[in-house]
């Protein structure tokens, strides 16, 4: 029978949670990584033994972890078997150094309007490559992307992005300037999609050499231009395996929908109650069915009335279905941040998501019903999910 | 001799006991302790000084003696205890947080 493997992020270290395919019942690891936030774990879909994690620290900086063996153990990437006894590994796999060939792109905008250096603060994202489990990308803040294919060791970026003619009107968001979202297309893996806060979506057609802003369509009234070509708080974009042309998106206001690779958008936030949230997802085996969490915005930043309810659509987007059975309906006043959303690909799709109170609630039947995996882990900031054999 | 002290969490990262010994031909300063340090336990690069412009990491202080050196210039010469190894140079991470 398949398994499900669930990785996840916290403020003071990752968890890995374990069940077999009926999702019933659970074993939680023991925190890896303790008192460390880990923004991030993903698994390679090329060798789902092959994870990812970044481990972060406003104290100590970035570290990059690896894992050969599903989560057992740990190392980082510059400091594996090949080291010879009594060697150590040398730093190089935590350097993230922007590229300087991007001059004189050397800033951006700040809070105060005034141009800033570009900064490395800490990796949002690690996105393993679709078929080699050496190759991975890295989203960070101060928005760029980079690149490793010697499985974490060493890390480049690509400076097309940062590059960009647009790149100094770039400003943070409240959480930072922070390049969150990694999309590969399963069908062209040239093509990807990244998202940043607050610049906007970004697609590149080449492997990611060149890139170009996909925001048309998007309206922020937060931005002096609600129109302009970029500045949108673009939270969370998703996508179905078997229609990569097909988008979704969180913004900060607003649920998106893009059927030509992000080249348009129109809005499908319909009846939901606030079109405000961090999440989305697509179901595994129904690609116009969506699901996403909303939170009270602009300041709030809790579920609507106390009652944290998931929302399904069925056709696209537009017409939204609360799902409520066995999520607390009172006095709930948890965030779902934007990472802590995952589906996994068993027969009856299993749906996870994460709460800043530290519980990880499941669904086996789509949705329909949902039970909290882990009650008590802190702060949850990323949620992934492996399905294994 | 030189004696160190890192923060818990950079220790587990290291791998290594409350206290480092390491030997230091020259000037015994802050630039060349670490140096020293990132030498043997190259993983320590980037999580007390910035990888680049070698700066002090924000939330990272240098105590020796009593006394925070944090701020003086990195070619500082440390205190006479810390070269003898009577006192430890203590690289401490700043208390903040609940």
């Amino acid at each position: 029978m398949s398994k499900a493997r669930v990785l996840v992020g916290t403020r003071k270290g990752a968890f890995i949670l374990t069940s077999d395919g009926k999702r019933e019942k659970w074993e939680v690891s023991e925190p890896h990584f303790g008192g460390w936030e880990i923004y991030h774990v993903k698994g390679s879909p090329a060798d789902p033994n092959r994870l990812y994690a970044s481990q972060t620290s406003g104290w100590f900086g970035q570290i990059i972890q690896r894992s050969d063996d599903g989560g057992k153990t740990w190392q980082t990437p510059d400091g594996g078997p090949e080291l010879k006894p009594g060697e150590m590994p040398k730093g190089e796999s935590n350097k993230f150094v922007y590229d300087t060939s991007a001059k004189p792109l050397t800033t951006h905008q700040w809070y105060d309007g005034t141009q800033h250096p570009w900064e490395f603060k800490r990796v949002w994202h690690l996105e393993p490559s679709l078929n080699d489990p050496d190759t991975v990308y890295a989203g960070v803040e101060d928005a760029a992307i980079f690149k490793s294919t010697n499985g974490g060791k060493n890390w480049q970026e690509l400076p097309g992005l940062r590059g960009h003619g647009t790149g100094p009107k770039w400003q943070p968001g409240a959480g930072g300037m922070c390049l969150h979202t990694i999309l590969i297309d399963p069908s062209n893996p040239e093509r990807m999609f990244i998202a940043i806060s607050s610049a906007g979506a970004f697609r590149t057609d080449d492997g990611g050499k060149t890139w170009k802003p996909i925001n048309q369509g998007l309206k922020s009234e937060y931005i002096p231009d609600p129109t302009a070509e970029i500045g949108h708080c673009v939270h969370r974009i998703a996508l179905h395996r078997s229609r990569p042309n097909v988008l979704f998106m969180q913004k900060h206001w607003d649920v998106m929908r893009s059927d030509n690779a992000g080249d348009s958008w129109h809005e499908v936030s319909g009846n939901l109650p606030t079109d405000f949230g961090f999440v989305i997802d697509v179901h595994a085996h129904e690609p116009e069915t969506v699901y996403v969490i909303p939170i009270k915005s602009d300041s709030l930043h809790y579920p609507p009335d106390g009652k944290l309810r998931v929302y399904r659509s069925r056709t696209g987007g537009n017409e939204w279905e609360a799902l409520t059975k066995g999520l607390p309906q009172s006095d709930c006043y948890v965030n779902v941040l934007r990472e802590a959303m995952a589906v996994d690909r068993l027969d009856s799709c299993g749906i996870y998501f994460g709460t800043t109170g530290g519980q990880v609630y499941a669904s086996a039947d789509g949705g329909d019903s949902w039970n909290a995996i882990v009650r008590d882990l802190p702060a949850v900031l990323s949620v992934e999910v492996q399905t294994l054999p | 001799m030189i004696r160190v002290v890192i923060p818990y969490h950079l220790r587990n990262l290291a791998k290594v006991g409350e206290e480092i010994e390491l030997n230091i031909e020259g000037p015994v300063t802050p630039r060349s302790v670490l140096d020293a340090l990132e030498e043997r336990y190259p993983m320590l690069c980037g999580t007390i000084r910035d990888h680049v412009t070698k700066e002090r990491r924000a939330f990272l202080r240098f105590f020796a003696c009593q006394q925070d050196l944090s701020h003086d210039p990195p070619d500082t010469p440390l205190p006479p205890e810390v070269v003898s190894g009577a006192e430890p140079f203590i690289v401490l991470g700043a208390i903040a947080g609940g």
